[in-house]
């Protein structure tokens, strides 16, 4: 997920150190003070004998200690950034670093991991730390170093990443997708309400799977039913009673709008705005296929993945009732005319596409990697995208929508920083309404 | 104890405050686009965030006064309308729908992305741009008002400005679509085809009317901007959707539903989270916590949007005959 030219494999072991100490006025006058005791030194004593003449402009230092199993590291590049500023620095002999900033203010502490030495990697935590001053002018940074190796990857190899990852986002896009496809097709209705269903099946599976502790092969199923009775009963008790009084496509989408705004604060009332992470989310990466490395989890995932859409795919081709939801979906007078119970298909497609959103959700949990109020409403728009690239009410459109967006997201993180990958994603949405407003495999019709 | 009269006096506040102005202005702009012309715009807060990000920026990058500041938030948000617009107006209502919400997202993430921080600021936002617009007040500093409505000059100088924008573009919405231009526009919601048929460029219309919708939202970011700080995170997909309450409440196709819309949205939900929040701290409510307390006002706002849509779709202000929805 991160845009970094190289791929770092750490190697963490039971022994890292809490490494950099504040430099502080004390440690200078050759008393080893503790950080907490640190925080106490007033900024008197600090200014008045800071060593650094050309520290004198600025108020307020970051400080540091850079060592490595008790070995100063020197060299080390660090840099602060924030709030428009920008310095760097590197340690001294005694891997000491000092920073002045103008403002006590927030700014974004980086270690520069390839000036490290052959083995050494940042080992908890990131390389770049948020760090924000507490009562004084001095505030000591600490990263956390341990042995680790920094294995450098050519590009074909990085390509090969990116496609594998966007492989599995897609996959789990298009289980999401596929409902939301259906679900238009059937009944007309772009449901905004989509995002929630997907959070729905991590949340159900966080309550059962971590909260009451059931096994997690059991906590899923459990999601999953869930899932799909909450498909079940949304179109029972809101999209069932509308239709029967009519009400157009466009007040639809805007109640599903209304309904998505309302699921989403009700979740966060009852789970809080913090992200939690279910059980077997941070095992390690131990399968390596040539220069890609995957967790056992990434292979689960992308196997149900492929299982399920299968079977969704054997769904609507061999069974009467998968038959009749794409009649329906062609022509739903006409489908009634012959006798398919329409009510009955669109209740069936909803519980479907609201279990395949919590399964995708579950999914997605596991790949961002936690579980947070909002992280459906996160992916909302790609899996718009999704349905639109493959062609609005195309089961087969939008898994073949899914996965090209899941592949561009990735792979175009070689070259657009991370924080930006949505933005190509959605560019290219609506270059494909521009050339081929149908989609990939939309039937060429008038939508105009 | 509940303090009613700090709930009170908070939630009148509201009635003429910059913000309501700006939100008014906001559904102003929305109101062409959906009320008046049937157009599925989802992405008024990217023509808000073009004219918070073109205004401050502006100012602080590139040291323009008030007037050039304006002008390009205005030039950002026609040319942000035509990218929309020139791919999805032939299309069906939600294609136009869909392009929007990903084009305002779009916005959102370049202006948080770090790439582009020497410019934007990046999430933590701009500030700093308010002296031009200070130094153009005219009131000698100071406070005046009486009960809730004391402010200082400045603050009395936002709300004169955005109010008087509110009522200007009020009166030219309510002249235009009184203009044969309106009733075209009119005629393209009820039936496009008809209007085609009687030899009108429906295409160019709606364009015209995307644009002219989008220079409302446009200044609405502006007037918002000016009594806080610009940050990318108010420019979420949320505010359009709070725009869209605020129109449907008070009708979508009339003047005066946006900006009593408005006001009643703002001490309403001003009133509740006022009464909430004293309520929790009162030990009223013991299942729920102050940040609980909070986030309430978005269910209701998300359940009033179903409620209205459903059960009585033309608003308050609105004519059950013009109503707003297409087909």
């Amino acid at each position: 997920m991160e845009p970094t030219q190289s791929v770092a494999k750490r190697i963490p072991r039971g022994w890292l150190v809490s490494l950099g100490i504040l430099l502080s006025a004390l440690t200078l006058s050759g008393v080893a003070a503790s950080p907490a005791m640190a925080e106490e030194v007033s900024t008197a004593v600090a200014s008045q004998e800071t060593e650094e003449p050309a520290e004198e402009e600025f108020e307020y230092f970051f400080t540091g200690n850079v060592t490595f199993e008790d070995e100063p590291l020197e060299g080390v590049r660090i840099t602060v950034e924030g709030g428009g500023f920008e310095a760097e620095t590197e340690t001294d002999a005694e891997g000491k670093w000092t920073i002045g900033v103008p403002e006590k203010d927030a700014y974004e502490v980086t270690l520069d991991e390839d000036t490290l030495p052959e083995g050494v990697v940042v080992a908890e935590g990131e390389a770049t730390i948020e760090s924000e001053f507490g009562l004084t002018s001095r505030k000591a940074v600490n990263f956390f170093l341990g042995e680790g190796q920094r294995v450098t990857t050519d590009i074909g190899a990085q390509v090969l990443i990116r496609v594998i990852n966007g492989l599995n986002f897609g996959l789990l896009l298009a289980l999401a997708a596929i409902g939301l496809s259906l679900i238009f097709g059937t009944t007309g209705l772009s449901n905004f309400a989509h995002a929630e269903l997907i959070t729905f099946g991590a949340l159900m599976l966080l309550t059962f799977g971590v909260d009451l502790a059931v096994p997690i092969w059991l906590a899923i199923l459990i999601a999953l039913i869930l899932s799909a009775a909450l498909g079940w009963s949304l179109d029972a008790t809101i999209w069932k009673p509308l239709r029967r009084r009519g009400v157009g496509l466009i007040p639809l989408m805007i109640v599903s709008i209304g309904l998505s705004l309302a699921i989403r604060y009700v979740y966060q009332f009852l789970y809080g705005g913090s992200t939690r992470q279910l059980p077997g989310a941070t095992i390690p990466s131990d399968i390596h296929l040539g220069p890609v490395t995957m967790s056992w989890i990434d292979v689960a995932s992308m196997v149900t993945s492929v299982i399920v859409l299968g079977a969704v795919a054997y769904f609507l081709l061999r069974t009467r009732i998968g038959k009749a939801t794409r009649a329906v979906s062609d022509n739903a007078s006409l489908a009634a005319a012959s006798g398919i119970d329409v009510d009955r298909v669109i209740r069936i497609v909803w519980v479907m596409g609201a279990g395949l959103a919590g399964l995708s959700g579950i999914l997605w949990a596991y790949f961002r990697p936690g579980v947070s109020w909002d992280m459906g409403f996160q992916i909302l728009l790609l899996v718009f995208a999704a349905v639109t690239l493959g062609g609005l009410g195309t089961a087969f459109g939008a898994l073949v929508g899914a996965i090209i967006v899941g592949m561009f997201i990735e792979i175009s993180t070689l070259w657009l920083p991370s924080d930006m990958k949505y933005v190509g994603a959605l560019v290219v949405l609506i270059l494909v309404l521009l050339f081929r407003p149908q989609g990939i495999l939309g039937r060429r019709e008038r939508i105009g | 104890m509940i303090d009613w009269i700090a709930i009170f006096s908070n939630a009148a506040q509201e009635l003429i405050s910059p913000t309501t102005a700006a939100y008014a202005l906001a559904a102003l702009g929305l109101a062409i686009h959906f009320g008046y012309t049937g157009l599925l715009n989802f992405g008024q807060a990217g023509f808000m965030a073009l004219g918070a990000y073109g205004y401050a920026i502006s100012i602080l990058s590139f040291g323009f006064p008030v007037w050039a500041a304006v002008l390009v938030g205005i030039g950002a948000s026609v040319v942000f309308a035509l990218i929309l617009g020139i791919p999805t107006l032939r299309l069906r209502a939600d294609y136009l729908a869909i392009v929007t919400i990903a084009a305002a997202e779009i916005l959102r993430l370049v202006f948080t992305t770090n790439t582009f921080d020497a410019l934007t600021g990046s999430a933590s936002g701009l500030q700093g741009y308010k002296q031009g617009f200070a130094d153009l007040n005219p009131i000698p500093s100071g406070t005046y008002g009486f009960g809730p409505f004391t402010y200082n000059a400045y603050d009395w100088w936002i709300r004169i400005v955005g109010w008087t924008l509110v009522v200007v573009l009020a009166l030219i919405t309510w002249l235009i679509m009184r203009s044969p231009w309106g009733r075209v526009i009119k005629g393209i919601r009820e039936d496009e085809d008809a209007v085609r048929a009687l030899g009108k460029n429906v295409y160019s219309y709606k364009m015209q009317s995307l644009i002219l919708g989008g220079v409302y939202g446009t200044l609405a970011g502006m007037i918002f901007v000016l009594p806080r700080a610009v940050v990318p995170a108010n420019y979420q997909t949320s505010l359009t959707f709070f725009i869209y309450a605020i129109l449907l409440l008070g009708g979508a196709a009339t003047i005066l539903g946006p900006v009593i819309g408005s006001m009643i949205f703002w001490v309403l939900l001003s009133f509740f989270s006022g009464f909430v929040a004293r309520a929790v701290e009162a030990g009223w409510l013991p299942f729920m916590s102050q940040v609980q307390a909070g986030q309430l006002r978005f269910i209701l706002v998300g359940v009033a949007i179903m409620l209205i849509v459903i059960f009585r779709p033309q608003g308050i202000f609105g004519n059950k005959k013009e109503l707003a929805f297409v087909k």
